[in-house]
């Protein structure tokens, strides 16, 4: 025990791990050109133990220890010397609170990272919504009447047989491409033979595409899928979300629109057609979406304003006024979000994140529409905190060193 | 009578100094034309509301690199070349292009460009380096094509050519904007054919209705009318900046091809087209007193109905010509090198001078500072032109107050050496257009600007205010003998309490950051590329001090590591924008890139001088004990 203190409270520990933190944020950093900010963060931030990485496109072999490995550590350290080097005297509060400020901090970054969920809300103008989808995460639904199942993209791994208590039939996944593109079928042309025979994959050909890089980008998943009912197999069907996007189904429409206006609308019609499988008399359809979380209450979006400088593209401004309807609270109320306005409400943060509004939409023919960043983090104060403990704290330091710096030279 | 010198020369240097300074900064009497009132014309560009005087500087940074023109750049220096302002340039491109389309104001230095677009190389008419609107008219066509197989190429991967393709289209479309801002370019008596075009509003309207309705229509009339039409949508499709004050009753700055535009629409051309008219005609036909009267109605035209625009514009114009960031630059340089004179005669005088003439510096570098900061109504760092101006004058201030303590010139020489070098580097980035650009939507919070962005330049200047302490402590020590104990031990005490400070304030400003981001985006921290850079500053700087506190480096273990302080602040500062990701990404220029490099190599040698064995250090290599025998 005693050598166990010993060593996490060495200054030597704390100096290895701030030169460890700081060569890990450097790599980290550079090797966003080529793995992209959330390969960046999967692969050295998130992570116990970082093995290889990216530099100048270059593959580098090393190991690092990771994040949270670093991020524990420091914690440790901090803490353990805190409570066994309590020192209550003038000289020391400034370092104490700076330091107990640092813990805060790091354990608030710690939950958030565990806690928090990071989804969106996109509405055009006079929609209502009472659910938001997340920006990473799909799902597999099937719909039967008003009755929805649904499964998390993330277990359903290639090869996985699923058997669900709601749904009369097994799920075998035989494919699962995070990142996917498609091409439409022409017909008269020498195609390949389709993914499969059932659907969507007659007029479409789906395949697997790289893990998007930048923030800005998102995955489009396509699965292929087989039910197998006791009387035998349903076939092989594809899932995708290109199916059901409305932003990416019009992305496709214009991709086609050479062809003709009708022949595009055409191909947008064959890819939303719903898919579906009748077993037992029932019927059940089936499409994948961003994961959804379900809000007891609704936000309608009623103005999308995007202003720019006269004369210029430059954003000046975007807000979306929206009104909050809670049937429990029974409020009604009207409010703003904007540019560092959020709404807090809920237990959730809703952010004005993008915007298709103003001029630019209205000589393209859109309907101003509005996408709010929807973000529950239960740590969103702790940064609050932390940071005016660490502020406070190097303050006093500081001028308790110069204050003694001044006394001294004054009385040589 | 050495008494009297010693006392009175700080003082007469600061004079002369400031003399120097009133001197550069006094508007020049116009002779003819008078261009400097044309200057303060107020005009929408770029997003805000500025004088013609900066349309035409910052115009000119972008096409010549300069903010004047030589207009017969081939003769030397001593053959007197015929130099003449921005705003006589900007005028005659606006209103008078058959003079100025020939002079040689397009900067082109890339020497597989000059050969493509067939530019003659240097001789008795030509330095080789600069030409005119006429003599790349012909190979319009042959940039246009390379440019557009350019613009597919990632900005990041492009070749010196390449970029020089792309450069010199955007200098073409800013000249070809700033032709077709106050008249259709190329026309001939602008005055007179307005005139014509208002006569022929209600026929040219009649014969185009008769001619959609299948009558029959005046065919001259319908040609004319159409044809000047056309003439004025081509100048709308421009985006040239907006020079029509708001029409009566109404908010919108408008260019003139909108005013020219609405006009059979039933909106009557107003005052203003027909005096900026009138100056085109004046200035085309060589009449001053006709342009300088002309000059005077727009004046009070828009002295009526916007005196607001034409007081900041002027105010402007004040600014632009005070150019207190170059002169503070000139006045820094000869404050440095009076203090280091002062180390090696260790004259008392000349350290004291440098004390006033730093001072004199500072209060010129402040007066433009707090300026930029009324005329933008913005906290005083809004991009990395002004960071690099408030680095510059942070730095300045710690010198000073170190020098107030020490006296023994450091302070001083850290001050106008970080002083020079960050305004050089804002010197350069002035060269990317204006610097008084309009913040964009997330970026429009005085409240962030204020805290986060000022308590991070602040943690930067610091922190490079203790890497040149350190530097100073290796070069004073490896190359001369004036580094003595006590210099050595006050110096490393500097650092320390540098250090200190600079941890406070980068630590404050990246949670500040991060709540910043926690309100706008909805995360406190992203690992943003600029993020982690500032997070690697904070981790350095405590990293240094836990070193410190464990005795695991002592004096000269301490210089060393602020030393690598420089480095990791330009990387935070310059080098994660490089990268071409993330956030605050501002694009890969080659030659700052280069200068980077440079920056970093020269800082690892300081380092490794700071690690040579003391026998080799000059202060140190003294027989240790001087005893008499």
């Amino acid at each position: 025990m005693k050598k166990f203190v010993e060593f996490f409270t060495s200054l030597k520990l704390t100096v290895v791990l701030l030169a460890f933190s700081i060569v890990l944020v450097f790599v980290g950093t550079l090797a966003q050109a080529d793995e992209g900010l959330y390969g960046a963060q999967a692969h050295y931030f998130k992570q116990w133990i970082v093995i290889g990485a990216h530099m100048f496109g270059h593959k580098i072999p090393l190991v690092l220890p990771g994040g949270y490995l670093l991020g524990v550590l420091l914690l440790v350290n901090l803490v353990t010397t805190h409570v066994y080097r309590f020192e209550l005297t003038w000289k020391k509060t400034g370092i104490q609170l700076a330091h107990a400020g640092v813990i805060v901090l790091l354990v608030g970054q710690l939950s958030t990272d565990l806690l928090s969920r990071e989804l969106q809300m996109r509405f055009t103008g006079g929609e209502s919504r009472n659910y938001s989808d997340s920006a990473t995460q799909y799902e597999l639904i099937f719909r039967n009447g008003d009755e929805v199942t649904a499964i998390a993209e993330k277990i359903l791994k290639p090869g996985t047989e699923l058997k669900l208590a709601s749904l009369p039939f097994t799920i075998r996944v035989k494919e699962h491409w995070r990142n996917s593109d498609l091409n439409f079928r022409a017909p008269m042309m020498q195609n390949a033979p389709p993914l499969t025979t059932n659907g969507v994959a007659l007029n479409f050909d789906f395949h697997q595409t790289e893990d998007v890089k930048t923030t800005d980008q998102r995955n489009v998943p396509t699965l292929l899928l087989e039910f197998l009912t006791p009387a035998g197999s349903l076939g092989a069907w594809v899932a995708s979300d290109w199916c059901g996007d409305a932003a990416l189904v019009a992305a496709v429409r214009d991709g086609y629109a050479q062809m003709g206006a009708s022949m595009a609308q055409k191909i947008a019609g064959a890819l939303t057609a719903p898919q579906s499988l009748t077993v037992d008399g029932k019927n059940y359809t089936f499409l994948v979406r961003p994961a959804r979380v379900i809000h007891p209450f609704m936000l309608t979006l009623l103005k999308a304003t995007h202003t720019t400088y006269p004369g210029t593209d430059i954003p000046k401004d975007f807000r979306s006024r929206v009104r909050i309807d809670n049937q429990a609270s029974g409020e009604h109320r009207e409010v703003e979000i904007s540019m560092n306005h959020p709404l807090r409400y809920g237990g959730y943060t809703f952010y004005q994140y993008q915007m298709d509004a103003g001029e630019m939409a209205a000589q393209a023919g859109r309907k101003p529409s509005s996408v709010l960043s929807v973000v529950r983090n239960p740590g969103w104060l702790t940064p609050y905190i932390g940071c005016t403990m660490v502020g406070i704290g190097l303050t006093i330091q500081f001028l308790y060193h110069l204050v003694g710096f001044v006394t001294k030279k004054r009385t040589p | 009578m050495k008494m009297i010198l010693q006392k009175w020369t700080p003082p007469f240097l600061l004079l002369v100094m400031a003399l120097w300074f009133f001197g550069n900064a006094s508007a020049p009497k116009d002779k003819t034309f008078a261009y400097g009132e044309f200057s303060q014309l107020p005009v929408t560009f770029n997003g805000r509301v500025k004088p013609m005087d900066s349309v035409a500087r910052n115009s000119l940074l972008e096409i010549r690199e300069k903010q004047t023109l030589n207009t017969e750049p081939w003769k030397a220096w001593n053959e007197q070349p015929k130099i003449i302002s921005a705003s006589e340039w900007l005028a005659n491109v606006m209103m008078n292009s058959a003079v100025a389309d020939d002079w040689p104001c397009f900067r082109v230095d890339n020497p597989d460009l000059i050969s493509l677009l067939k530019l003659p190389e240097k001789s008795a008419k030509s330095d080789g380096k600069h030409y005119s609107w006429n003599q790349l008219m012909p190979m319009f066509d042959t940039l246009a094509k390379e440019n557009a197989r350019v613009e597919k190429v990632e900005s990041a991967s492009r070749t010196a050519y390449e970029n020089a393709i792309a450069k010199l289209e955007q200098r073409v479309s800013l000249y070809a904007q700033l032709r077709n801002t106050l008249q259709p370019a190329d026309i001939q008596n602008w005055p007179l054919q307005l005139a014509e075009y208002e006569r022929l509003i209600p026929l040219g309207l009649a014969a185009a209705q008769a001619q959609q309705a299948g009558r029959q229509f005046d065919q001259t009339n319908f040609n004319i009318f159409v044809g000047y039409i056309s003439t004025f949508q081509f100048m709308a499709g421009l985006e040239a900046p907006l020079v029509l004050p708001p029409a009566d009753g109404e908010h919108q700055w408008r260019r003139m091809s909108d005013a020219l535009l609405a006009a059979p629409k039933g909106k009557p051309l107003d005052a203003a087209v027909h005096d900026y008219a009138k100056l085109c005609g004046a200035l085309a036909a060589n009449q001053p007193d006709q342009f300088n009267a002309a000059l005077a109605d727009l004046r009070s035209e828009i002295a009526r109905t916007q005196p607001q625009a034409l007081d900041k514009a002027r105010a402007e114009v004040f600014f632009n010509r005070m150019e207190p960031f170059y002169n503070a630059m000139v006045i820094y340089i000869l404050a440095g090198l009076l203090a280091v004179f002062s180390w090696f005669n260790l004259s008392e005088t000349l350290r004291r001078s440098a004390v006033w003439l730093t001072w004199l510096a500072l209060a010129i570098h402040t007066t433009g500072l707090v300026y930029r900061m009324v005329l933008e109504g913005r906290p005083p760092v809004t991009n990395l032109y002004s960071s690099a101006i408030f680095i510059g004058w942070g730095s300045v201030v710690l010198g000073l107050i170190l020098e107030k303590f020490h006296k023994n010139g450091i302070g001083i020489v850290v001050a106008s050496v970080i002083g020079f070098l960050t305004l050089i580097i804002a010197h350069h980035l002035a060269l990317e257009g204006d610097t008084m650009e309009m913040m964009r939507a997330v970026l429009d919070t005085n409240f962030w600007l204020a805290t986060h962005v000022v308590a991070v330049t602040v943690g930067y200047a610091s922190t490079y205010v203790a890497g040149f302490l350190a530097l100073i402590y290796i070069l004073r020590g490896v190359f001369t003998k004036t580094l003595d104990a006590a210099t050595g031990k006050s110096l490393a005490r500097m650092i320390y309490g540098i250090v200190c400070f600079a941890t406070l304030f980068s630590f404050v400003g990246t949670v500040l950051g991060g709540i910043w981001a926690d309100q706008s985006w909805g995360r406190f921290w992203g690992w943003d590329p600029k993020e982690n850079g500032a997070l690697i500053i904070v981790l350095w700087n405590a990293l240094i001090l836990h070193l410190r506190w464990g005795g695991i480096i002592r004096e000269r273990g301490l210089v060393n590591c602020a030393i690598f302080g420089n480095i990791v602040t330009a990387w935070s500062w310059f080098g994660v924008n490089m990268l071409g990701i993330g956030l605050h990404s501002y694009g890969f220029t080659e030659a700052a890139f280069k200068w980077l490099m440079l920056f970093v190599v020269s800082q690892l040698g300081c380092i490794a001088l700071g690690l040579l064995p003391l026998k080799w250090w000059k202060s140190f290599s003294r027989a240790p004990v001087n005893t008499p025998a």
